[in-house]
Formats: structure tokens, C-alpha cells, sequence
């Protein structure tokens, strides 16, 4: 039986969908077979992302209202094998998500994936409950400021009393820490919260801390999953946090600052 | 039954008002009985209960008895033709006597998981104990105690029904907001000396005070 995973936040912007695109071809590159879900309806992003819009027919709200079969809406990736999109409608709205046609479909994908990803909408409405729902693991995207940390507080939340394993009384869903566009010489001026101060407020175990980096938005426009932009920080800091997510031993890099010496402070800016 | 509870028969607007809103419903208040509910009077008020008695017949109220107050304002209601109700609650000068010993006898929360943000937790008539940490952003209510051992980053509100013998305790206190008995002060307004230290806070002589724990022994 596949594991569902929910990609989540509370606030916006900070970066689910990056991270979803990123974990979903990072499981992939290692041979598990993942499907990552857009649940965001009605702003249609995941596509983008993952550089697959343009390929998009039949969507998740298609095949939760019976219109079309789940295997005519999945859309297979070109450059990884093992890997498949849900993408969502642009045209509807989160009422479309109903939680008898989410299951449905949650089903019928955990019997042919390893790894389910949910990108979880925005918010605390019922996108962004839908997306939580059915989750067996969360990992929990914050960036390193006060009002993300305090969104991501309230998810968490969420997920001990709403999710389908709280409402089951089921073993509670594995919670993970996803520190993103963290800028260690920030936090060194005090600018930003550190990754001590983070885990001391939200108390659950640290996954990833993905370092800003100009490679995300780069990777974005173009569709590519910064993951496979290997040369850069945040994709080889994704690569890590894929790897202990399946249980291997990674030290943390990119949590302190990076030594410059003259010339390079000189002559440009970090890659 | 219909509780009217006094607390300034003399204020010359009281009946005007109520009038008022006799008048948005008048089948819900035709002549319904009412009990006047002396508690919030202070004890040496005197009351002309047969000038109330006709005022609200004129509202088309009955009034069929008193509860709560003071021993000299049962009389002049008896005197009146008022009984004395009843009313399942210990009078104010029983209250006042049981104040001494607070806690017992009342039922106790315990919550054991952290309290996030977002969430509200109430303990209605009695303690509530937290044994881990509240984010900023959730709530505690309590009409006792409030124990968190842990950081409190939240709002806490002990006493929350009037007792203002209710305290609150925390291992840390980085709380937004901390209330008893109505009574509150906000992080804005903390002395930094106390903040993220152990804390106890009580009503004394009608001030709110946040008082740090001195280590045992010492």
C-alpha cells in the first residue's frame, strides 16, 4: 500500500509546490513510483512546476466527478521515469473536492504508487483539509520567519484533530520540518529566525533546510524541478531531504554561512 | 424561568430600556414571570421592591419572587408579597466563605499534548493543567486554575466565571495575553524580568500580579 504525503504550510509562498515537484522527482530518482496531486483548484500551479502544462486533458476534478478515468487524467513525466502528475482544474473551485470522491481516488492511486504527494493549497479551508485528510505522513513547509512558523503551528494542529487518522483514532500522522528559502547570512544578522528557534516553537523532527537560492525560481520558469538542477544548493539540499525521508543518515549542509573570501565578495554574488 | 438580575434599580434609564425590549418581542414577554436576581446588589442597598413589582408590571412582566442577596432585602421583598427562590447556588455570603478554599471538589482537565496554535481549550467549573507547551495563537480557559508546565506562548484566562481567587502558573512565561477574573494584561505590558521565567500570577487587592517563582530551597 502507497504512503499519502501532504505537502503543507497554512501560509502561501513559501514554497509546497517547489518542494511537492521536488520530493515527488527525488522519490522517483530513486525508483519509487510517485504520483504528486495538485490540490490547489482553481489555481492551477503544479503543471508549471513540473513543466507538463501543455500536456494537460483530462484533471484530478475530471476523475472525482466520474467525467474521466484516473488513468486518462495522470499525466506521465518525460524525464523521469516513475513519475506521474494529477493536475488539478483552473476552472473550478475547492468545493469541487469532495471527501467520498478524494477517497476514491487516494485508493485507487495507493494501490499502484509507493508515494502519494499532496500539494496542499494555501489556507486552512477545505483545500487545504482535503489535502490533509487522508495524509499517513505531512512534512510541514515553513520558511524562517514569525508568521510562517505560526501558520505552520495551526496546520499542525489541523492534522492532530482533523485528519482522517485523528478522526479514526489511528496512529497520528509522522510529522516533518521543511526549513525553505532559509538565507544562513540573515539569520547570522539576526534578520531572520534561525533553525533552533523554529524547531524550539513547532517540536517536530527537521527534514530539510533548503537554502534561498536563485536556481528555485530559475528552475520554476522553466518548469524544471530545481531537484534536477543538480549543480545548485537547493537542489542538492532537496536531494538530501528526499534521502532521509527514506531513512538514510544526511548531514545538514547549508545551515551556515558560506566563508567568502575577497575576491569573490569583490566580484559577485553566490550562486 | 426568567432571571432579571439587578444592579442599579435607582439608574433611571434601566426601565425605559427594558421596555424596549419587551417591545422588539411581545409575545416572548407577555406577561412572563420573572425572578429578580439580587446577587449583583450591594448587601446595605436598600429596594422599594413594590415600586420595581409595578414598573414591571408595566412592561408586562410579573415578577414572582427574589434569589440571592442579602438577608434585609429578602424581608422587604417578603414584606411585598416576594418569596425567596431557590436558586441550586450558594448565596454571596456562602460563596464568600468558600472562597478560602478553592480547588476542591472541582473537576480538573488535564491535557497532555502540545496546544497549537489556533486551538481553545475551556474547563468549564474547574483546573486546567497543561503538561507541555502552548503556541502563541492558542487559548487557554479555565473558571479555576490554569497550570501549563511549559512554555506558554498563548492567551491564558483563569477565573474565567468571576473567581478571583483563580491563578495561573507556567514553567515560561512568553504568553500574549494573561487574564483573571476579567482582569488582563498583555506581553506588551510584562516586565522583561519575567518573561521566560517561571511565573505565577494572582489577583491581589483588585491588581493583577506576575510574580517570578524563586528556585526552591533558596
Amino acid at each position: 500500500m502507497g504512503q499519502i504525503i501532504v505537502m503543507t504550510s497554512g501560509k502561501g509562498g513559501v514554497g509546497k509546490t517547489t518542494s511537492s515537484a521536488a520530493f515527488a522527482t527525488g522519490f522517483a530518482l530513486r525508483g519509487h513510483k510517485t504520483v504528486v496531486i495538485d490540490f490547489d483548484v482553481g489555481l492551477r500551479n503544479l503543471d508549471l512546476v513540473m513543466g507538463c502544462e501543455r500536456r494537460v486533458v483530462f484533471d484530478f476534478i475530471n476523475v472525482i466527478n466520474g467525467e474521466a478515468k484516473l488513468g486518462q487524467a495522470l499525466v506521465k513525466d518525460k524525464r523521469v521515469d516513475n513519475l506521474y502528475i494529477l493536475p488539478t482544474s483552473q476552472t473550478r473551485d475547492k468545493d469541487a473536492l469532495t471527501k467520498e470522491g478524494v477517497e476514491a481516488v487516494m485508493e485507487e492511486l495507493r494501490k499502484e504508487f509507493e508515494f502519494i504527494i499532496c500539494d496542499s493549497p494555501a489556507g486552512i479551508e477545505r483545500g487545504a483539509l482535503m489535502a490533509l485528510y487522508f495524509a499517513d505522513q505531512a512534512i510541514i513547509v515553513t520558511n524562517p520567519e514569525v508568521s510562517s512558523v505560526r501558520d505552520s503551528d495551526r496546520i499542525l494542529g489541523m492534522l492532530a484533530a482533523r485528519s482522517r487518522r485523528a478522526e479514526l483514532g489511528q496512529a497520528p500522522v509522522t510529522e516533518h520540518l521543511l526549513l525553505t528559502r532559509y538565507d544562513p547570512s540573515r539569520v547570522e544578522r539576526g534578520e531572520m529566525l534561525n533553525v533552533d528557534d523554529v524547531l524550539e516553537i513547532l517540536a517536530i523532527p527537521l527534514l530539510g533546510v533548503i537554502p534561498e537560492s536563485q536556481a528555485v525560481l530559475r528552475a520554476s520558469n522553466v518548469g524544471l524541478p530545481v531537484i534536477l538542477d543538480e549543480t545548485s544548493n537547493a537542489g542538492m539540499a532537496y536531494a538530501d531531504a528526499v534521502a532521509r525521508f527514506l531513512g538514510e543518515q544526511v548531514e545538514h549542509r547549508f545551515v551556515k554561512p558560506v566563508k567568502r573570501g575577497l575576491f569573490s565578495r569583490l566580484l559577485g554574488r553566490p550562486a | 424561568m426568567m432571571v432579571l438580575k439587578l444592579i442599579d434599580p435607582t439608574c433611571e434609564t434601566f426601565f425605559s430600556g427594558l421596555s424596549e425590549k419587551v417591545r422588539l418581542a411581545p409575545n416572548f414577554f407577555r406577561n412572563a414571570a420573572v425572578v429578580l436576581d439580587l446577587d449583583s446588589l450591594p448587601d446595605a442597598q436598600d429596594c422599594d421592591f413594590g415600586d420595581i413589582k409595578a414598573r414591571l408590571r408595566d412592561c408586562n412582566l410579573m415578577v414572582v419572587g427574589v434569589q440571592g442577596g442579602h438577608r434585609l432585602q429578602h424581608e422587604a421583598a417578603l414584606r411585598v408579597g416576594l418569596p425567596l427562590v431557590p436558586t441550586g447556588r450558594p448565596s454571596r455570603a456562602e460563596s464568600r466563605q468558600a472562597a478560602g478554599q478553592t480547588g476542591a471538589g472541582r473537576s480538573t482537565l488535564v491535557i497532555g499534548d502540545m496546544v497549537r496554535s489556533g486551538r481553545q481549550i475551556y474547563a468549564p467549573g474547574g483546573d486546567l493543567v497543561v503538561t507541555a507547551m502552548v503556541s502563541a495563537g492558542a487559548e487557554l480557559l479555565a473558571d479555576g486554575h490554569i497550570h501549563v508546565y511549559g512554555t506558554l506562548r498563548g492567551r491564558a484566562l483563569a477565573g474565567l466565571s468571576g473567581d478571583a481567587n483563580a491563578r495561573i502558573f507556567c514553567l515560561s512565561l512568553e504568553a500574549e495575553l494573561v487574564s483573571i477574573a476579567g482582569l488582563y494584561r498583555v506581553n506588551e505590558d510584562f516586565d522583561p524580568a519575567i518573561v521566560r521565567k517561571p511565573v505565577q500570577i494572582y489577583l491581589k487587592e483588585g491588581y493583577l500580579c506576575l510574580e517570578p517563582f524563586s528556585p526552591v530551597g533558596r
